[in-house]
């Protein structure tokens, strides 16, 4: 996807030298128990979020299974509303499309609303190559892109830095892109916020180009909606005169109409507020108000292959709440890092895989960067089942199998490593079809529990080598069971 | 082969297995959250609005050309913005020099205004959100968000509704939309929350009865 992560060590690798790293897991235990519980009140005050969830899990799936139909017409109303519609198969191809686009109104500077799709095709890089410069004007991004870094999670992407982190940041790189930091910045988040303001505003009021994702791409009146915070994408959607907005197919609704479920759903399960600050919507251009060329680039890049998936095209339904990540046992301890991908948490766990393919060593990992817990599933809007999606991913990897990867339909070789694994899973389905070995087994390993090394010889080792093995606790939970009458009686047993 | 055709083609070889018939969309969620009098609406909007940290004011429409210049002066504005279809009467009382909203003018003439009055399309009560739809009285979209301050009248109940779903019937999607729920904020710096990083910091509402339904009221 984005050439930011090239070079990524794979999941258990990098998510090893996360879980070491004390400040990273403090600021997003931090972070994800605050928003979690937020986010719980927020929802209880809707008395029909499971109707809603319902309502949005029928609307996405209804738009996928006529996409065709609904990308035709989005087209048509963009056109008709005096917009143009370009279409990009891959990233490459988005990030041409953009350049051109950019020098064609002889700009060499663009201000940008964050967006994951621009990020996932590495779009600022390209820019760049060009010779155009990509201001990133949301607070977090910027402090992202001035620290010449990687965003960490999809709702608070600075969430890894520190207030005294981002003072240095700010103090030390501000003056290499536009009006330095004040004088005697301290670290409030006001004094931040407000060297960030003026920073930025004079980006703002002189910027020609803007360049956006969006939320939602509405078929049949062709507008397009951006739900945000701070009023960085209100100014980067109305100051310039011309906007580009790349935004993946998938992210289309059928009617206007669809908007009052994802506009009750987005804002509850992202930051917990009963709506976001700001919402714009906007149909093509509108004499007078706002940009006057309106550029829809639409970006593909894995997603038909996605869709080709009959188990893995739900992941196209996500909303990019990332209420999964907040209630991810293993991104809270692991970090958005991690995973290699824009996307991270449980989402990007079985998003990357796919819109990639998982013949690179991450993405191949990916997978298993889950515990299984199923709290993705509960809390997802959409309800996708993130656990059933892994799963499937995860015997895609063990045991290859027909994949579709640029519309082309090829067959995976299990990948490499994994051999060994395969031979574990054999083993343990057997064992647990044969309860008499399986109790035998327990009861010896038990025994000898002191003995048992923390990773395994031989072939194993592969497979543990990226896993800590659990203490083989002292007594079988069966034998357990059994002595204590299911637990009713600690001492007292029926033996 | 454009791209064009070669993503709908994938998109269409994708979907080959998926059958024809369709599970028709259930909206069976509510088209508002409880019940409430005309009056109970308007004061969950008031109260949402300050939860979301807009400073609530209420008035009669006689006594808005008052309130609205007393606002005015207590924030220390010297210009005030003003959209070309807004109710001249209004600001007739505010001492602040007014400044039209121009096609020609740049950014850098909006950011040296110290305040913005509006009308608004329509205010949702369950969520304390005011949508301005670029209408005459509401202005291009661009003049609520450069100054710093921004006041925006409410006329309850007609322009209050309960719920999104309500908001969006009476929205013209072809418009283009602005929907605000309390000033800029963001909370990237160790989710400390802080107002205003580009947009207004400072959001008052007046939500204006006529004379008639306000004496009801107290
Ligand atoms: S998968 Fe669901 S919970 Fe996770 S970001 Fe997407 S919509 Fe939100």
């Amino acid at each position: 996807m984005s050439g930011t992560f090239v070079g990524m060590p794979a999941f258990p690798r990098a998510a090893h030298e996360a879980v070491n790293n004390q400040t990273l897991r403090g600021n997003l235990r931090h972070a994800t128990h605050t928003i979690r519980a937020k986010r719980a009140n927020a929802v209880a005050e809707v008395s029909d979020w499971a109707e809603l969830r319902e309502a949005g899990k029928r609307i996405k799936d209804h738009t996928l299974r006529h996409l065709d139909r609904y990308l035709v017409q989005l087209e048509e109303s963009v056109v008709a509303a005096g917009g143009t519609v370009h279409w990009a198969a891959d990233a490459d191809e988005a990030n041409e499309i953009v350049t051109q686009l950019v020098k064609m109104t002889g700009e060499s500077e663009v201000v940008k609303v964050k967006s994951m799709a621009t990020q996932e095709i590495g779009l600022n890089e390209a820019l760049e190559a060009a010779g155009i410069r990509a201001y990133e004007t949301d607070l977090a991004e910027l402090i992202v892109q001035l620290g010449k870094d990687r965003p960490s999670h999809i709702l608070v992407p600075a969430i890894h830095r520190n207030r005294g982190e981002i003072r240095d940041i700010f103090e030390r790189e501000m003056g290499e892109w536009g009006r330095p930091a004040p004088e005697g910045l301290t670290d409030t988040p006001a004094e931040l916020a407000e060297a960030a303001r003026l920073h930025l505003r004079e980006k703002f009021l002189r910027a020609k180009v803007g360049v956006s994702g969006a939320n939602f791409m509405v078929a049949d009146t062709g507008t397009l909606v951006v739900v945000e915070s701070e009023g960085n994408g209100r100014m980067c959607l109305t100051l310039p005169e011309t906007l580009i907005s790349v935004v993946g197919i998938e992210k289309i609704v059928p009617t206007w109409q669809d908007l009052e479920v994802f506009l009750q759903t987005l804002p509850r399960s992202s930051t917990a507020e009963r709506m976001n600050p700001y919402t714009s919507t906007w149909t093509g251009t509108t004499d007078e108000d706002g940009p006057q060329n309106f550029h829809l680039v639409l970006l593909d890049n894995g997603r038909s292959d996605t869709l080709a998936d009959e188990v893995g095209r739900q992941a196209l339904r996500c909303i990019r709440c990332s209420a999964c990540l907040n209630v991810c046992p293993v991104y809270e301890r692991a970090g958005g890092h991690a995973y290699g991908s824009v996307y991270p948490g449980p989402i990007g766990a079985i998003l990357s895989p796919q819109l990639r393919g998982t013949a690179s060593e991450i993405d191949a990992s990916l997978p298993y960067a889950s515990s299984l817990c199923g709290a993705c599933y509960e809390v997802c809007p959409v309800a996708i089942d993130i656990p059933e999606v892994l799963v499937h991913l995860r015997e895609r990897v063990v045991q290859g199998g027909p994949v579709v990867r640029e519309g082309n339909k090829v067959v995976l070789k299990p990948a490499k490593g994994h051999a060994a694994e395969r031979a574990a899973m054999r083993a343990a389905r057997w064992a647990f079809a044969h309860p008499g070995v399986l109790r035998t087994g327990q009861r010896a390993a038990s025994r000898t529990r002191r003995l048992h090394p923390r990773t395994l010889p031989g072939p194993g080792k592969a497979w543990s080598g990226t896993r800590d093995l659990p203490a083989v606790p002292a007594e079988p939970f069966r034998d357990w069971w059994q002595r204590t009458n299911g637990g009713t009686s600690e001492t007292g047993g029926s033996k | 082969m454009s791209s064009r055709e070669r993503i709908l083609g994938r998109v269409r070889r994708a979907l080959a297995d998926v059958p024809g018939e369709d599970a028709p969309i259930e909206r069976a969620y509510l088209r508002e959250h409880g019940d409430r009098s005309v009056e109970e609406t308007v004061e969950l909007l008031a109260e949402n609005l300050a939860d979301y940290r807009a400073i609530v004011h209420r008035c009669t429409t006689a006594d808005l050309p008052a309130t609205l210049a007393g606002m005015l002066a207590a924030r220390g504005t010297k210009t005030v913005l003003v959209p070309p279809g807004l109710e001249p009467s209004w600001l007739a009382e505010a001492e602040a020099g007014q400044v039209p909203d121009r096609v020609e003018s740049t950014p850098d003439e909006l950011d040296r205004v110290d305040s913005v009055v509006t009308a608004c399309a329509v205010a949702i009560a369950e969520t304390g959100t005011i949508v301005l739809d670029g209408s005459p009285d509401q202005g291009r979209r661009r003049i609520t968000l450069v100054p710093d301050h921004h006041i925006c009248v409410v006329r309850v109940p007609d322009q209050v509704v309960s719920s999104v779903p309500q908001a969006l019937e009476r929205l013209d999607p072809v418009r283009p939309l602005t929907w605000i729920s309390g000033p800029s904020a963001t909370s990237d710096i160790e989710l400390d929350r802080v107002e205003g990083v580009h947009g207004p910091r400072t959001l008052e509402v007046v939500l204006v009865a006529d004379q008639a339904s306000a004496e009801v009221n107290s």
